[in-house]
């Protein structure tokens, strides 16, 4: 028996989850509070706390729908969760174990869809030139999404005060941040 | 006196103002701002979400490249960055498997030397005992002020302020002549990174924020980062839609409103930029 109780998690999602973060699904004990304080609940397909008891029941089932969810996406990381856990669970950083894992297995939800273009778009701007171009990573977030319409009419207001660069910002060390990028995304070849 | 500044790459673009205001403010006191020389992105949302070590990799070349230059505080005033550059320190300090792995990533040494600071600790550190015989203006309002999430959270890592009812701003204010009021979002999320992806989403979470800042007799929010002043100002329309009336409500950068209390021109703290007219 672990020295963590009778009702540790050793094995499937939530040992990994343990394994990877520190972070112990069995501690949680179900009173809410993360769902309650959480402003994407309503959004979500299981609210945190439902997420924290699919992992504990240790079924490969419950923990596929884990992967898939859409909940993991739309989390925004604002730690509210973490801030009233009465348990102190970094739920937070379990999400992003979760969204990582859930990448690289290619069973992202596809309701997120739009939420990993942006990420994927972001992250490119900054391989490519070390900080964020924010008119290149519109043009890209609308290439992987089609959504061609939306924002149009926010770019020219930004350009009217002053608040888009037409020109990237280029580090230079733009070599030195790419091979950062290669060597942090061996595992990762979204 | 100077001071390190990671500035990140909102306030080179979408928020630019902040800043303009952030420097006047320091130039104000005689505080020159020393850049760290060919930065880079903190990874910000995206990172963290997709690559753990992408997320530790960025911030980590960011500090590294602030020892090498002798600095040994730094102001990031974007509350995003000042998180993930927080975050980071505490995990390298915490984990040497995990430091030797992102140094060998970064190609970079990284000893953890440098002290990072949010605005408001800059403030309070830096500005605040210089303050009182230079308030030429007071900044006589009823404003909300909004700390937003990372800012304060998670307080285990950055130990800084309350979770639940931070202070530290409402205390800046009120030294800027303003009345703060006491209000129920202070520390809700407004919607973050989903601007773009999921519009409506922030609509409603900063229309939440924007509603009862009004409802409770705001004449201002005040704000300490980009991410949470481009979803109150630029994205108006959205929260206008969700709450049904269009609200005119401004938000001011804690940095624009101490500048306007000891009396720096308007222009010079960027208000012209806002969507949202500045007319307090």
């Amino acid at each position: 028996m672990s020295s963590d109780g009778h009702h540790s998690v050793i094995s499937g999602l939530g040992g990994e989850v343990s394994a990877h973060t520190d972070v112990k699904v069995s501690h949680c004990y179900q009173c809410g509070k993360c769902s309650a304080g959480c402003p994407l609940s309503e959004e979500m397909d299981y609210p945190p706390s439902v997420i924290m008891r699919m992992l504990q029941t240790g079924n490969p089932y419950l923990e596929q729908k884990v992967l898939s969810s859409f909940s993991i996406w739309v989390c925004l990381t604002c730690e509210m969760c973490f801030a009233r856990c009465p348990m102190s669970i970094d739920i937070p950083k379990m999400m992003d174990f979760l969204r990582e894992k859930s990448l690289n297995e290619k069973k992202a939800n596809p309701k997120a869809k739009e939420i990993i273009a942006f990420h994927k778009s972001f992250l490119d701007s900054i391989r490519y030139t070390g900080r964020l171009y924010e008119i290149g990573l519109f043009v890209d977030y609308k290439a992987r999404t089609l959504k061609i319409l939306d924002d149009l009419a926010l770019a020219p207001k930004m350009m009217k005060r002053g608040k888009l660069n037409i020109i990237p910002e280029l580090i230079k060390d733009r070599s030195g941040v790419a091979s950062i990028f290669r060597k942090a995304g061996k595992k990762n070849k979204n | 006196m100077t001071l390190g500044f990671y500035p990140g790459c909102s306030l080179k673009g979408s928020s630019r103002e902040y800043a303009e205001s952030v420097l006047a403010v320091a130039k104000a006191f005689d505080i020159n701002m020393e850049e760290i020389k060919d930065w880079n992105c903190c990874g910000a949302t995206a990172a963290h979400n997709m690559n753990k070590e992408l997320s530790l990799a960025l911030p980590a070349r960011i500090l590294s490249l602030a020892e090498q230059q002798g600095l040994t505080e730094i102001v990031v005033p974007c509350a995003a960055c000042y998180s993930r550059l927080t975050v980071t320190k505490h995990e390298m300090a915490n984990n040497a498997d995990l430091k030797v792995s992102v140094n060998e990533v970064n190609n970079l040494e990284y000893n953890g030397t440098v002290d990072v600071l949010n605005i408001v600790q800059m403030l309070d550190k830096y500005i605040i005992p210089n303050l009182s015989g230079r308030v030429v203006k007071p900044y006589d309002h009823k404003v909300a002020c909004y700390y937003g999430c990372l800012l304060v959270r998670p307080h285990e890592i950055l130990k800084f302020d309350r979770e639940e009812d931070p202070q530290s701003l409402d205390e800046l204010m009120l030294k800027a002549g303003a009345t703060p009021i006491d209000w129920a979002f202070k520390t809700e999320c407004c919607g973050a990174g989903l601007s773009v992806s999921r519009t409506p989403s922030v609509g409603r979470l900063s229309g939440k924020i924007i509603g009862d800042a009004v409802d409770r007799g705001a004449e201002a929010v005040i704000v300490a980062c980009p991410m949470c002043h481009s979803n109150l100002d630029m994205r108006r329309d959205a929260i206008n839609t969700y709450l049904g009336e269009k609200v005119e409500i401004p938000v001011l950068y804690i940095t624009q409103a101490i500048g306007l209390a000891i009396g720096l021109d308007r222009k010079a703290l960027g208000l012209q930029r806002h969507f949202v007219k500045v007319s307090v």
